[in-house]
This record gives structure tokens, C-alpha cells and sequence, in this order.
């Protein structure tokens, strides 16, 4: 008997469909209209993600409320995280510039409001952008993130909007966790400190929730992990905001360097690692649908997921442009049934077992061990192998294991600065890169050079550059099999089993 | 008696809309208060409300020149560790 290493077979139990995000589909077990909302979302469906981008319009300054691993005096080109800008929109620019991106990269398929402060503390300018682009762009689908304080009181308004999709930072629901994470909040007119503060977020945060979801909007949860102050507890929130209907959990990890300034960087409080992460949303998968792709964008990002191009629409060369947006919206909608063709074609092969790689069942009987391994893949889109080590600012890591792949997440390897030596990191990219694959077995790129692939051996991560082109998790689970009967994962058992 | 607006302001707009009295005004490099206008929110409320929301610490002054909301008051950083870090990043 033979079985098809990309499925979960059932009887190995422990991970079904639809908690373990990033096997085939993990939006699998949703209703088909929600399925239909999200599948060409790249924040929201992990598959979307290979081939749909996104941008975000930075028209929204002011903020209700104070979050310790923020720092609004922060700016800086070099810089690629939420809360960070270059520069701010009107809501007539940010009109402008959303349609000459839709125009010039028609796989734009999601405009966000994210910032840089809170967009529903900036109802009139985050409102005057939604309701003119849901007018100008009707192909375009409108998104917003808040830190939900004002919520509540902008839920019909969003819904007027054509606004379907909404992300509502939520890390706690305990206001004495709630007490550690944000200083004060600004409410009723008043400045207002610690647990109280907290308990009116929640509330707010909550009810908003609610009145979203009994309006069929979706609503996806982010919280940031911030180990120490609220790691444990994120498996309750999970929990809680499944139960009021929250249909994606999107678990990140603290960003906290004194640079920054903000009073986690200063005060020394620690980001999580990899592993912690992984593990922490392993925790909260049995509970809920996690995401795991998140690449934590700035507040005017544009591009796929982990890239930017937004140095190519500034406001003085979107000025320039001449934009015939009905042209555009036909070029998009045949740019965009080509993508769906490629899908379901890449569907077909997986489905017929064109690229599968086969293990018989009876050879995972003789191992009962049989390792789990994270393998990296650097892509540029397309859902397959197609990028140049050298090339690669973050890699895709999956687990492979006897179970089948399944996506972990992404690791950059600029780790949120891009910044050059005037940054003073003396650290050369290879070397960044390496610490960046740690734990990993292997690594799948369309090429790799001699002294990298060198580099990598030395540290036991198998190169492999014979996978170039093929389709991701096909190749993850062919070249695991590679490593397996190599011999590769034998002495990495412990280490790897550590980590998954 | 007025609030007064200075250099370290973020123009981050929050300000703006809840003056009672129209007297900040969008300007570069950084917003205003108009003397003439400020009441410091009196009659209005009970705080003044640029200062009540500004997430700066020491951008807003109140009228002997003073930080509203002084070093470490927002942020929750004592001002020493603040220095340290600063100190320790400008020797790397």
C-alpha cells in the first residue's frame, strides 16, 4: 500500500484539516461563501499569497491609544513593520495612488487602511478613502485593522463601505494582562492609565467583535506575542474570539529593539524566537484557523506579501501618471483569471499525484520515528520554486514529516531592517542569512552558489537546487524524502524534534 | 494663558479635531495653537484635550512653559533607562 505523502493520512490523528494551517488548504473546513471571499486574499489564504499582492494607503495618523511596542516618533526608510511610513496620504492621494497601483500591478487584489495611527481614531479620512474607492475601483476588495477602541460605534458605517474584511489587534482579554501591554488609552475626552484603561479596550474590543460578526463581516484576529506578559494567555484569547466568530487568528511576534524606542526595546523585553513562536500557534491551532504567513507590513506597504515596491509609486510619480482605470480593470480581470487558471491547474496535478512523492506505508511502520524536518524554500510567487538564494530576503519554512507538509511561516532574513552598514550591523547577508535557517534541514531555491552552498553544509543545512520550478509543497515533501533516505535527518532527530 | 505646540510634534493630526475652540491649526514643520484662540479647554472640559491625547511627551507646553506631559509620563520609560539605551546605541 501506497500513500501520498502530501495528505494527512487519519489515523495518524493529532492535526485535522482544518486547524493546521498551511497543508493543502487550511480554509478548508469554512463555509463556501466565506472560501469565496478570502481566495484571493493574500492575508487572509495562505495559498492567495504565492500569487495575489496587497497595499496599504497610510492616511490615518492619529491613534486613541498607546501600545508599548509602538513608538509613534519613528520613521525610517530602512524600516519595514507596522506603525512606519514615509509619507502620509490625503484621502485624495491615497485614491490616486491605490488605482495607479491597480493599474501597474494587476495581481493588487486588497487595499488596507492600517495606519500609521489607528484609522478608526481617523474616522473621516479612513471613511472619505473607502467610500471613493469602493465608487472608482469596484474590483478592488477594502480592508481595515484597528486596535478596536472605537469600533463599536464605526461598525455601521464600515458596513456601508463595501468593507468586508476587518483585523482587530487583540492581545488580551484580561485587563491586568491588559495593564502591562498598553500605558493609557485616550477615551471620553480623557487620558486614562492601567487596568481600567485596559478594561475598556477589551470591552470595546469585544463588542466590536461581535457586532461585526452577527453583520457577516470578516474578521480576523491579530495579537502580537510578547513573551513573559501575554504567550500563555494568547491560548485563551484564541479561544474566546473563535467562540464570538473570529474566523482567523493571526498569532506575530513581538518586534522590540531599543532603536526603535518603544518601551519593550528599551526596557529589554525579548521577542520570541522561531521555535517559540511555532509552538505557541501549534498551542492555539487546536482551538482555531491559524495564520502563519503574516509578514507584519508597514502602514503603506505595496506589493506581494514581503516585498515593497512602494519607492515606485510616491506621491510625485503617481502625480505623473495618467491612469484609464476601465482599461486597467479589464487588463486585471484577465491578469487575474490567468492566476486562477495556474491554480487550478496546479490543483490538478497535486490532486491526480502528478508531483507527488509516494512512501510506502509499510516503510513508515519499520520507523516508527520517522523525523519531522523544517525545510526553507525562497520564492518569488507563483507557488513555486523560483528564487536565487542570493537573491532571497525571506524564506517559506515548512515541516515535513511522515504526516505530510505543512507551511510554518516565513523568516526574513533582513529581520525588519534592510538598512546597509551605516546601520552598523557588521554582519555580512550570508551570515544573516544562516542564523535566519537555523533548525532548518534543508533549503530549496531555483539556484545557489558555491560558497553559500558551502556555507550551509558546514552548518548541516542541505542545499538543493534541483527543485527549481516545481510547485512548493510538492518539492518539500520529494527532497524530504531525499534527505530521509540520505541519511540527513538521522543525527538532526533530537535537535529537530525540539523544534516541531 | 495657552497651550503652545513645539519642534518635537509628530503631526500626527489627533489633536485637531478635538479642540472646542479652532485653535490648532496644520502647519509645517509642525501644527500650532493659536494664542488668541486657546483656552486651555476651560468651560469645555475639564482637561485640556491636545494634551489629553498627544502621545509625545514634551510637545505640548502649558502656559509657564512647562511640559504637559513630562519625560517618561506617556511612554512609561523611566527617562534614565531612556538615556542609557540612547547612550549605548550612539557608542556602537
Amino acid at each position: 500500500m501506497e500513500l501520498k505523502v502530501v495528505e494527512t493520512p487519519k489515523e495518524q490523528g493529532g492535526c485535522s484539516a482544518s486547524s493546521c494551517g498551511g497543508s493543502a488548504d487550511q480554509l478548508a473546513h469554512l463555509p463556501e461563501a466565506i472560501r469565496e471571499k478570502v481566495k484571493n486574499h493574500p492575508c487572509y489564504s495562505e495559498q492567495a499569497h504565492h500569487h495575489y499582492a496587497r497595499m496599504h494607503v497610510a492616511v490615518a495618523p492619529a491613534c486613541n491609544i498607546q501600545c508599548h511596542y509602538c513608538n509613534r516618533k519613528y520613521d525610517c526608510a530602512n524600516e519595514s513593520r507596522p506603525g512606519v511610513v514615509s509619507e502620509l496620504l490625503t484621502p485624495e492621494q491615497a485614491v490616486k495612488k491605490t488605482l495607479a497601483v491597480a493599474a501597474n500591478i494587476p495581481q493588487m487584489t486588497v487595499l488596507g487602511i492600517a495606519g500609521p495611527g489607528d484609522p478608526l481614531a481617523n474616522p473621516e479620512r479612513t471613511l472619505a478613502t473607502f467610500r471613493a474607492l469602493s465608487e472608482q475601483a469596484p474590483d478592488i476588495k477594502l480592508c481595515v485593522s484597528t486596535n478596536g477602541l472605537a469600533l463599536p460605534e464605526l461598525v455601521d458605517e464600515l458596513c456601508q463601505h463595501n468593507i468586508d474584511h476587518v483585523t482587530i489587534t487583540i492581545n488580551c482579554v484580561d485587563p491586568d494582562v491588559g495593564a502591562k501591554i498598553y500605558p493609557w488609552i485616550f477615551w471620553q475626552g480623557r487620558r486614562i492609565r492601567g487596568r481600567k484603561a485596559a478594561e475598556i479596550l477589551i470591552a470595546q474590543q469585544q463588542k466590536g467583535l461581535e457586532m461585526l460578526t452577527a453583520r457577516g463581516v470578516l474578521v480576523k484576529v491579530n495579537s502580537v506575542m510578547i513573551p513573559g506578559v501575554n504567550d500563555e494567555h494568547l491560548k485563551e484569547v484564541s479561544k474566546v474570539v473563535k467562540a464570538k466568530g473570529a474566523f482567523l487568528h493571526n498569532v506575530m511576534p513581538l518586534i522590540a529593539e531599543a532603536e526603535h524606542g518603544t518601551f519593550y526595546g528599551v526596557m529589554g523585553q525579548r521577542s520570541p524566537d522561531a521555535a517559540e513562536l511555532q509552538a505557541l500557534q501549534d498551542a492555539c491551532a487546536g482551538d482555531m484557523n491559524m495564520m502563519r504567513h503574516c509578514r507584519q507590513c508597514r502602514a503603506d506597504a505595496v506589493g506581494m506579501l514581503g516585498e515593497d515596491r512602494g519607492d515606485e509609486f510616491t506621491l510625485e510619480k503617481i502625480e505623473a501618471m495618467e491612469i484609464d482605470y476601465a482599461a486597467a480593470m479589464e487588463r486585471r480581470a484577465e491578469v487575474h483569471a490567468r492566476i486562477e487558471a495556474e491554480r487550478a491547474e496546479q490543483e490538478r496535478a497535486k490532486a491526480s499525484g502528478g508531483n507527488v512523492a509516494f512512501v510506502s506505508l509499510d516503510s513508515l511502520r519499520a520507523r516508527p520515528q520517522t523525523p519531522k524536518a523544517l525545510i526553507a524554500v525562497s520564492t518569488q510567487g507563483g507557488g513555486v520554486v523560483n528564487q536565487h538564494f542570493g537573491h532571497a530576503r525571506e524564506f517559506l519554512v515548512y515541516e515535513a514529516s511522515a504526516n505530510g507538509v505543512r507551511f510554518i511561516g516565513p523568516r526574513r532574513v533582513d529581520a525588519y531592517c534592510s538598512g546597509d552598514d551605516t546601520c552598523g550591523e557588521a554582519e555580512t547577508t550570508l551570515q544573516r542569512t544562516i542564523k535566519v535557517l537555523e533548525g532548518c534541514a534543508g533549503v530549496l531555491s531555483a539556484k545557489i552558489g558555491l560558497p553559500p552552498w558551502e556555507a550551509l553544509e558546514a552548518v548541516g543545512i542541505q542545499p538543493s537546487g534541483e527543485y527549481a520550478w516545481e510547485p512548493i509543497e510538492e518539492a518539500v515533501a520529494a527532497f524530504y524524502q531525499e534527505l530521509l533516505k540520505g541519511g540527513h535527518l538521522d543525527q538532526r532527530d533530537e535537535r529537530t524534534r525540539e523544534v516541531a | 494663558m495657552a497651550l503652545k505646540i513645539i519642534e518635537s510634534c509628530v503631526n500626527c493630526w489627533a489633536c485637531e479635531p478635538l479642540c472646542p475652540s479652532g485653535a490648532i491649526f496644520e502647519a509645517r514643520p509642525h501644527f500650532i495653537i493659536d494664542p488668541k484662540r486657546c483656552t486651555e479647554c476651560e468651560g469645555d472640559h475639564a482637561q485640556p484635550q491636545c494634551a489629553e491625547i498627544c502621545p509625545i511627551e514634551g510637545a505640548i507646553l502649558n502656559s509657564f512653559g512647562e511640559p504637559v506631559n513630562p519625560p517618561g509620563s506617556l511612554t512609561g520609560i523611566p527617562p534614565h533607562r531612556l538615556a542609557e539605551a540612547m547612550a549605548e546605541i550612539r557608542a556602537r
